[in-house]
């Protein structure tokens, strides 16, 4: 009665090793790669330090994609193979993508109030992004609405493989929009000075967003072995 | 053998459905009404100033079509689950996609019918004068409704079925349109005026590229969803 | 020959609730078997599970020889499933609603006007069927059925608003069945209709069969 694709943890209630170390490590790296660049970044002339935040605001942006991108693999992963583990993973990534995304549009915010002045303008990056954050929204909604286990992995599977493949069309399409009617507002390129930066941050917010996600995927296995339990118990007796 | 099967089934469903939903009391009319009463409202608070009203009308067509779209689509399963006729519906032999192309024939024709009545509408209230360029207006307008059509009809597959149906299909629905509402809205604008830009033809594709990727995607995927 | 019907171990939770714990049964082709059981018992979602129409969360079940799992388009070939609702567009009319179905089914339209009349709704072809009376939507329903012979019959509470003739009509099409070899379950929580064909009784009670089955007899 036992979920076949339940594999055994030896002790459920300790996190396995590897998940430790990864943890460990991008804690390490993401404290490392922030100091390097807060360290090394010139003040830039109109901003000053307040640039220094897109050494969190642009990496988050790009991990927001990188979750949208497993929600896709996992999504269409589920749909094949009807795996339920295929199922956990999207959503666990769904969940992580929905906070950077949350993150990337807050601190575009808090750039962009000293810097234009308010706190929003219906620029291409944010406004995407915006958008971005409510297709994930929709996701975890009807997740939180289908109440059997296979018909809401079925349904997210469905929504979240179409959601992602929307990602690029929406960017370009808002794209389009602002840049057909208007010269573009988004921040001033960056030079070389702020690259390497970028690149540390966005390596260690990668390990981050993975263990993010294998943490999520891991609480979400337990969940189901619960259940599995409570199915087994149901089956016995009571 | 096969094939001609399936065509049947497409057709019946279709016919099916534009019967039921012409017959029914609130069916039809009722979704032209709250259109144009959204119109209406929209005029009531971005007007009266003629000139914010022309560059307001546009907008405000396609989003009275987008609200009473969402009406319009959650119905279109509702004929199923009212009498218990999914079930039968789901237990006929053939391919589910049959399902799928039969509602998107009937919505097809039932939002295209409601885009008229509220352009229309909007056409009057709003002060639009019909451009030179009108047939390509309609043309921009006929693939935004397609994409429309396409993803309501493939969100309100389960959104109907959901007891959260009437917030659950808007949520899904409507960041997914973007696309859509930018293309058209930029189009007909384009083509409203001078079109100075060229940009009309621009979007027009990115209409049909998104038309084509999502009408292969919701057939593929609906598959998953329409099982109980 | 495989069984026409083999339940085993079955299992269905909606939400936290287990409506089926383990339902385990066979009925062999050529046998009339009542479901029986109180209400909310889960007879409906047995059927169900039988048709295809929901999966189980635990244990597996074959119907017509095809597991309902693996490959339900086969098991619904052979099928012929009546619902508790009767499944109809209440805007159409009767024959509207029958040649929809012979559309589906991939019928000519030819045999609608003779299974109308058969099921005794020649009078009432051309109207709508919101305007039908319970029994009146149930034979429709059963007309709609009788447009195939399936090899098993599931019927959920069939003779529900059925007046006499209804009854007849429905033992009539359950006998056509078993007499090409078929098998029929029926979920009932009255025998009386059914007594002239019913072969044995089967009861659901919390979530199982209940040990024994019980033959005809000894329920009367």
């Amino acid at each position: 009665m036992v979920d076949p694709n339940l594999s055994s943890l030896s002790d459920p209630a300790a996190p396995p090793r590897t998940s430790v170390l990864l943890g460990v490590a991008a804690f390490a790296a993401v404290v490392a790669a922030q100091s390097f660049a807060i360290a090394t970044s010139p003040a830039e002339g109109d901003m000053g330090h307040l640039q220094k935040i897109m050494y969190v605001h642009v990496p988050g942006a790009w991990m927001a994609f990188v979750s949208f991108f497993v929600v896709l693999v996992f999504s269409v992963l589920y749909m094949a193979r009807r795996r339920e583990n295929d199922d956990l993973v999207a959503a666990s990534a769904a969940e992580v993508g929905a906070i950077f995304t949350g993150l990337t549009l807050a601190l575009g915010m808090i750039w962009g109030k000293p810097a234009w002045g308010v706190w929003w303008v219906w620029d291409a990056r944010l406004t995407s992004t915006l958008v971005l954050f409510l297709i994930f929204v929709g996701y975890l909604s009807l997740r939180s609405f289908v109440d059997d286990a296979g018909q809401r992995a079925r349904w997210s599977a469905a929504v979240g493989a179409i959601g992602a493949i929307n990602v690029p069309i929406v960017y370009m399409s808002v794209k389009w929009w602002r840049t057909l009617h208007q010269p573009p507002s988004s921040p001033a390129t960056l030079d070389s000075a702020y690259t390497m930066g970028l690149r540390l941050n966005a390596i260690a917010f990668l390990l981050v967003t993975i263990w993010f996600i294998r943490k999520r995927y891991e609480i979400a296995r337990l969940e189901r072995g619960v259940e599995n339990l409570a199915e087994a118990a149901a089956m016995e007796g009571k | 053998m096969a094939a001609r099967d399936d065509w049947r089934r497409v057709r019946a469903i279709a016919r099916k459905d534009l019967t039921t939903e012409l017959r029914a009391k609130a069916g039809f009319n009722g979704v032209v009404s709250l259109a144009v009463t959204i119109l209406v409202l929209l005029g009531l608070s971005l007007g009266p100033d003629g000139e914010a009203l022309r560059n307001a009308a546009v907008g405000a067509v396609w989003l009275a079509t987008l609200f009473s779209g969402v009406l319009a689509f959650n119905r279109s399963f509702q004929v199923e689950l009212e009498g218990g006729a999914l079930e039968p519906l789901l237990l006929y032999p053939g391919p589910r996609w049959t399902i799928f192309a039969g509602k998107l024939v009937a919505n097809l024709v039932f939002v295209s019918l409601m885009v008229i009545v509220v352009m229309g509408v909007g056409i009057v209230l709003f002060g639009i004068t019909i451009p030179d360029r009108w047939l390509a207006l309609i043309g921009v307008t006929a693939l935004g409704v397609v994409g429309l059509v396409v993803l309501g009809t493939f969100y309100a597959s389960m959104s109907s079925r959901s007891t959260a149906r009437e917030v659950l299909l808007p949520l899904l629905l409507f960041p997914m349109l973007v696309p859509v509402l930018l293309a058209a809205t930029s189009a007909s604008k384009a083509l409203l005026g001078a079109d100075l830009m060229q940009e009309s033809g621009a979007w027009v594709r990115l209409l049909i590229g998104y038309d084509l990727v999502f009408l292969i995607a919701t057939f593929i995927a609906f598959e998953h969803v329409i099982e109980a | 020959m495989p069984s026409a019907i083999e339940a085993n171990r079955l299992g269905k939770r909606f939400g936290i609730r287990w409506v089926l714990r383990g339902v385990s049964f066979g009925v062999e082709r050529g046998e009339t078997v009542a479901l029986m059981g109180p209400n909310g018992s889960g007879k409906s979602t047995v059927l169900r599970v039988l048709g295809t129409l929901i999966k189980s969360n635990a244990g597996s079940a074959g119907v017509a020889g095809f597991d309902v799992g693996r490959d339900a388009q086969e098991v619904r070939a052979r099928v012929g499933y009546l619902a508790h609702t009767p499944g109809l567009y209440d805007d159409l009319t009767a024959r509207e609603n029958l040649e929809f179905a012979a559309d589906m089914l991939g019928l000519p339209n030819l045999s609608v006007e003779s299974t109308l009349e058969r099921a005794g709704l020649g009078d009432v072809a051309g109207a709508r069927v919101r305007g039908f009376s319970a029994g009146m939507q149930r034979r429709l329903a059963l007309a709609r059925l009788m447009m195939r012979t399936p090899e098993v019959l599931l019927l959920d509470e069939p003779y529900a608003n059925l007046d006499e003739a209804g009854v007849e009509l429905m033992n009539s099409v359950i006998s056509d069945v078993i007499a090409s070899g078929g098998a029929a379950l029926l979920a009932l929580h009255e025998l009386a209709p059914a007594r002239a064909i019913l072969d044995r009784t089967l009861t659901l009670a919390d979530g199982r069969i209940s040990a024994g089955d019980r033959q005809l007899a000894a329920a009367f």
